[in-house]
């Protein structure tokens, strides 16, 4: 043996270190890291998202007013594609070789590994022509899934759209929305969205490396099947909600009637409309464009973000918490001698009715009565705790509804605006009384309502002092939501409604009242009329009511802004609605007035108001007393202001005019 | 009597256990080549697939090996220099006649069988170093016995560079360490791993810097030993080697090696990644494995495998499929069995009475011993891409039978080790 022979220890050393670290390396990819078999994972396995179809929305009578179509998406893996045919697949698609190029470009940013939209919602036909030649054109692949349909294509703000999620939607959501999931994003879409949306399902498949389907993974052990989302039943009555949107044909207002006993919404019309049809489908971005640009802003949701003043609506609210406050009874009469003084301010009446009492004083709308009866109610406790009682009378109106949310279900909902006592002190200091709010009074100035809350406040003195929170959707699946059955008392008895509902009732069906047009033949309809002074233009016509009279079945509110009388508008639109509502159809001689209605075009004027001069800081607060002190001066002038028109308003009723001889 | 008595010798003398390893080899691999190829949809076995193909060269491999034991085993000895001569003849043919396939014209087609005279050419050279060994007892102390086993390793090495195989020419370093045992100076190792370290290193780290490093090492070194004069000018030219080296890495990877050869070096150091193209198949590779985990997806049930993620995966890259069918477990095992063969044919080697014999053995392990490293490195992404097959185990007739017979005539060699020479 020679000392050659203990190099053999070392090349064998050397075999044992190699192998050592081959083990150690495999040690790591095997065991250590869980990262290949992951990416093994990703290799074969590829899902396919299964999207459920949203719930259906049915109207009060078991109609479908929103369902569900099927569309497909194309959809393409970049690193899969091969060199293809363009052409053949533009045409398939009815899209040009350039956008197809284009599309590409944008899937490849995307990612190129993972099934990105080629074209979004492709037609039918298209989808048929595609699955003829879809082996050519390996990467490609179809998704089914469904857009929503709208049958009677009214109730744009109402239903509102579902939109593909953006990535703020996916942050707020920690990830449950995946990049092309489908969202409610407004209206009822929105506000059920955990209800409508379902389950998504997963399929899990596996490829083999030529992107060759073998088979569903584990036995579709780990396949989610979708669930589809929940029906809605909703409250609306589809019939007059589509005579509603007919009635508001170029007007722009809103409509909401109730069901007073169970608070249910039976017609939510906001003017301009628009069909929700528009918002589906790959036109929706340019829709969507057309609706943001209109200057009529169908995007507001006049319902429940149009801020009016109730105007005379208000005074039956008025004449209840008088007379639960005891400061007058029904007989009580004041004088009206066609005006009321408030200081130095006239406040004047459409009439001259002398004595004047609460029945008659609803009907015939009196500005004097109710002024008198808010000075009686204001200074009940002595001049000296007006502001108390201001306060105390402001809170008590706000269980009407006023100055707050009512909690519909519907995104965006506004309060209006109804001043606490803090808010005068800011502006007066302590030297201010009822003379200085007097027009909240008759409804006007400082005091604006959603049409919804007129309209609650209308179920309240239907219901005879309570009411239900107002909701659209009355059942999910079955189940109803509990505080949809509490009844929310405001603090009048019973019997003080009588003498308000009477003054109601004459204000349609008698001869003095002032909505005497709107009488409907064997309904006995209780309304109020208002003519909502507005400083940007035209009155605004509004009108509440119920009916029948006993065991009312609807409460109603309309608001035709920029038409003049509530008499003339708002009142015979409600009392259609309701008709077609009680009895399935407008009879007679009406029938022939509501298409005249259809056809009436009371599009305000539009006035450029993008040079508006910019306020700075420190006037502010002068100029909000300037604003107040405005406000409440232009209430008292109600009739000079209906007079005096101005003169773009005048130019286009001539315009109308001449339209209208031609 | 006595033929039953040479008989009884003859079986006695033949190491059984290493036929068994070698046959437990060869089983894997028909194992793994019949997962590699699997299609669920092809029922019933079928000769004129891969794995009915490879059943055939692993019978014929066996009669081979056997016939082998057979013969005399001091023919090995006399007509190493034409088998040598032989081979090199085969190498120069399939430069002018031979099948180019993926750019190496390394293949003789005869009829449907496809030769590859570089996997016979390591026996050959095996046997003819042996005998120059075995004959001259040279210690490699002076150049001209040096100059000799280079001749003999070069020129089969640079034939096959011709081709261009660089991976099968790598397996010719594999001579280097039964020159070693053979006294074979341990510099030459060390200066060979160096090359290694500083080509990697040359990647990683700027020229300037290793420069850097080099000098102060190069000048401790030098302070250390300032008395002894010899060790001072040795150190500088060393030193000097060194980073002339480096500047030359870099002029011949761009000047001599092929843009594909680019960029898996560059793939394998981590500089680039690129997971459709060069690295397609080391990643891939590597997901198969590493997806076995601990005790892999079973028999069949490999998804990369059956779903042919791994190209290549019968031939170079058959260890994916015992990775991720067997897992961790399974290529311990044939980690094991490789170490467990080459530790006994080194044992064997050096039990050797004759130097041929010995310098034959150590030929043999070392050639196994760079083909299973260079191999099962290249699945697992430690060793840039270099397309040799794992011994054995790999699909391919040309591969089986030239391990075999390089395995069985030193097997014939240890059975006779108490005979002759």
């Amino acid at each position: 043996m020679d000392q050659l022979f203990n190099r053999k220890y070392i090349v064998q050393g050397l075999f044992i270190v190699i192998a050592l670290i081959l083990l150690g390396k495999l040690f790591y990819i095997q065991i250590i890291s869980d990262k290949a078999f992951v990416s093994a994972e990703s290799n074969v396995l590829k899902k396919k998202f299964k999207y459920p179809a949203r719930g259906a929305i049915l109207d009060r009578n078991g109609k479908v007013i929103v369902q569900n179509e099927p569309v497909y998406d194309l959809m393409v893996i970049p690193n899969e594609v091969k060199a293809f045919d363009t052409l053949t697949l533009a045409n398939a698609l009815e899209i040009t070789m350039a956008d197809a190029r284009k599309f590409m470009r944008r899937a490849k940013a995307k990612s190129n590994y993972q099934a990105t939209p080629f074209v979004k919602q492709i037609s039918v036909q298209s989808y048929a022509r595609l699955q003829e030649i879809m082996y050519r054109f390996p990467g490609f692949s179809t998704q089914d899934r469904t857009i929503r349909h709208y049958p009677d294509s009214v109730g744009g703000q109402l239903f509102g759209y579902v939109k593909e999620v953006d990535s703020a939607d996916i942050a707020r959501s920690e990830g449950f929305y995946k990049p092309g999931d489908y969202k409610g994003k407004s209206g009822l879409e929105r506000s059920y969205e955990e209800t409508l949306r379902g389950e998504k399902g997963v399929v899990n498949t596996i490829y083999d490396v030529h992107n060759t389907p073998q088979g569903s993974y584990a036995d579709g052990k780990y396949d989610i099947n979708a669930v589809s989302g929940e029906r809605l039943i909703s409250g609306i009555d589809i019939r007059i909600q589509k005579l509603g949107e007919q009635l508001m044909n170029n007007k722009v207002g809103a409509i909401v009637a109730i069901e007073p006993a169970t608070g249910e919404v039976l017609a939510f019309v906001s003017s301009p409309g628009y069909d929700p049809n528009l918002l589906v489908g790959r036109s929706q971005g340019n829709n969507y464009m057309g609706l943001i640009s209109n200057p009529y802003k169908p995007s507001i949701v006049r319902p429940i973000q149009g801020k009016y003043p109730p105007g005379s609506s208000f005074k039956p609210i008025d004449a209840l918490l008088a007379l639960q406050e005891g400061v007058v009874d029904e007989n009580m009469t004041f004088n009206c001698p066609g005006y009321y003084m408030a200081g130095n301010h006239k406040v004047k009446c459409e009439h001259v009715d002398g004595n004047i009492s609460m029945r008659r004083g609803i009907a015939r709308s009196c500005n004097t009565y109710f002024c008198h009866v808010f000075q009686k109610l204001i200074t009940r406790n002595g001049m000296k705790a007006q502001r108390q009682t201001y306060q105390d009378w402001r809170d008590k109106i706000a269980k009407f509804g006023f100055g707050q949310k009512l909690d519909i279900d519907l995104p965006f909902e506004k309060e209006g605006y109804f001043y606490n006592a803090d808010h005068y002190d800011k502006i007066y200091g302590k030297r201010w009384g009822y003379t200085t709010v007097i027009s909240q009074a008759i409804g006007q100035g400082e005091i604006t309502a959603t049409p919804l809350q007129i309209a609650n406040a209308m179920a309240i003195i239907a219901n005879r002092g309570y009411y239900i929170k107002p909701h659209l959707i009355k059942a999910m699946g079955d189940r109803i939501k509990k505080e949809y059955v509490e009844k929310n008392y405001v603090g009048v008895d019973e019997k003080y409604f009588t003498p308000v509902i009477d003054g109601m009732q004459d204000c349609v069906n008698s001869g003095w009242g002032t909505a005497t047009l709107s009488r409907i033949p064997d309904i006995l309809l209780c309304g109020k009329t208002g003519t909502v002074q507005n400083p940007h233009g035209k009155n605004h016509s509004v009108f509440i009511g119920f009916a029948p009279r006993d065991n009312p079945k609807i409460a109603i509110a309309v608001i035709v802004e920029n038409a003049g009388y509530g008499s003339t508008y708002a009142a015979p639109i409600a009392s259609y609605m309701i008709e077609k509502y009680i009895k399935g159809n407008v009879t007679g001689a009406r029938s022939a007035q509501v298409e005249w209605m259809k056809n009436q075009n009371l599009l305000p004027v539009l006035i450029d108001k993008s040079k508006k001069p910019k306020l700075t800081k420190t006037d502010s607060l002068s100029i909000k007393k300037a604003d107040s002190a405005k406000r409440t001066n232009d209430s008292l002038r109600i009739k000079a202001a209906t007079q005096k028109r101005p003169l773009t308003v005048q130019l286009t009723d001539k315009k109308l005019q001449n339209s209208g001889k031609k | 009597m006595q033929q039953q008595q040479q008989t009884n010798r003859f079986f006695f003398n033949v190491d059984w256990i290493t036929v068994l390893i070698y046959i437990a080899l060869c089983a894997i691999g028909f194992v793994n080549i019949y997962a590699s190829i699997y299609n669920p949809d092809k029922v019933g076995f079928d000769f004129s697939s891969s794995y009915g193909k490879q059943l055939i060269y692993i019978i014929s491999g066996l009669v081979l090996g056997l016939s082998i034991l057979l013969f005399d085993g001091r023919l090995f000895n006399v007509f190493s220099p034409f088998i040598y001569g032989g081979t090199l003849i085969l190498l120069l043919a399939v430069l002018v006649i031979g099948n180019k396939v993926a750019g190496n014209q390394a293949w003789i087609a005869i009829g449907s069988f496809k030769l590859q005279p570089a996997e016979f050419a390591k026996f050959g050279t095996a046997l003819l170093l042996a005998r120059y060994v075995g004959a001259f007892n040279p210690k490699f102390r002076d150049f001209k016995s040096i100059a000799i086993a280079a001749l003999i390793v070069g020129a089969p090495l640079l034939l096959i560079m011709l081709q261009p195989d660089t991976g099968s020419a790598l397996v010719f370093l594999a001579f280097m360490f039964p020159l070693y045992r053979e006294g074979l100076s341990g510099y030459f190792l060390l200066i060979f791993l160096g090359m290694i370290v500083l080509f990697v290193a040359d990647f990683l780290v700027p020229t300037y810097i290793l420069v850097t490093i080099i000098t102060i090492i190069a000048g401790l070194f030098i302070y250390n030993n300032r008395r002894k004069q010899k060790i001072i000018f040795s150190t500088i030219i060393v030193a000097a080697f060194a980073i002339g080296y480096l500047f030359l890495i870099k002029v011949a990877y761009e000047k001599v090696l092929a843009p594909h050869q680019r960029s898996r070096i560059e793939l394998m150091l981590g500089l680039k990644t690129d997971n459709k193209g060069a690295g397609y198949n080391v990643i891939q590779s590597q997901i198969a494995i590493g997806s076995g985990q601990a005790t892999g997806r079973g028999f069949l049930e490999g998804t990369q495998t059956k779903y042919g993620y791994v190209p290549e995966q019968s031939t170079d890259f058959i260890f994916s499929t015992i990775g991720e069918e067997w897992g961790f477990a399974g290529c311990s095992v044939v980690i094991g069995l490789y170490i467990f063969l080459l530790l006994r044919l080194i044992n064997l080697a050096e039990r050797q009475r004759s130097t041929f014999s010995r310098v034959y053995g150590y030929s043999v392990a070392c050639i196994l011993f760079f083909h299973i490293f260079i191999n099962i490195g290249m699945t697992i992404g430690i060793i840039p891409v270099i397309g040799i097959p794992l011994p054995l185990i790999s699909y391919g007739g040309s591969s089986l039978w030239s391990f075999t017979i390089l395995l069985f005539i030193f097997l014939k060699l240890d059975s006779n080790r108490m005979g002759f020479f």
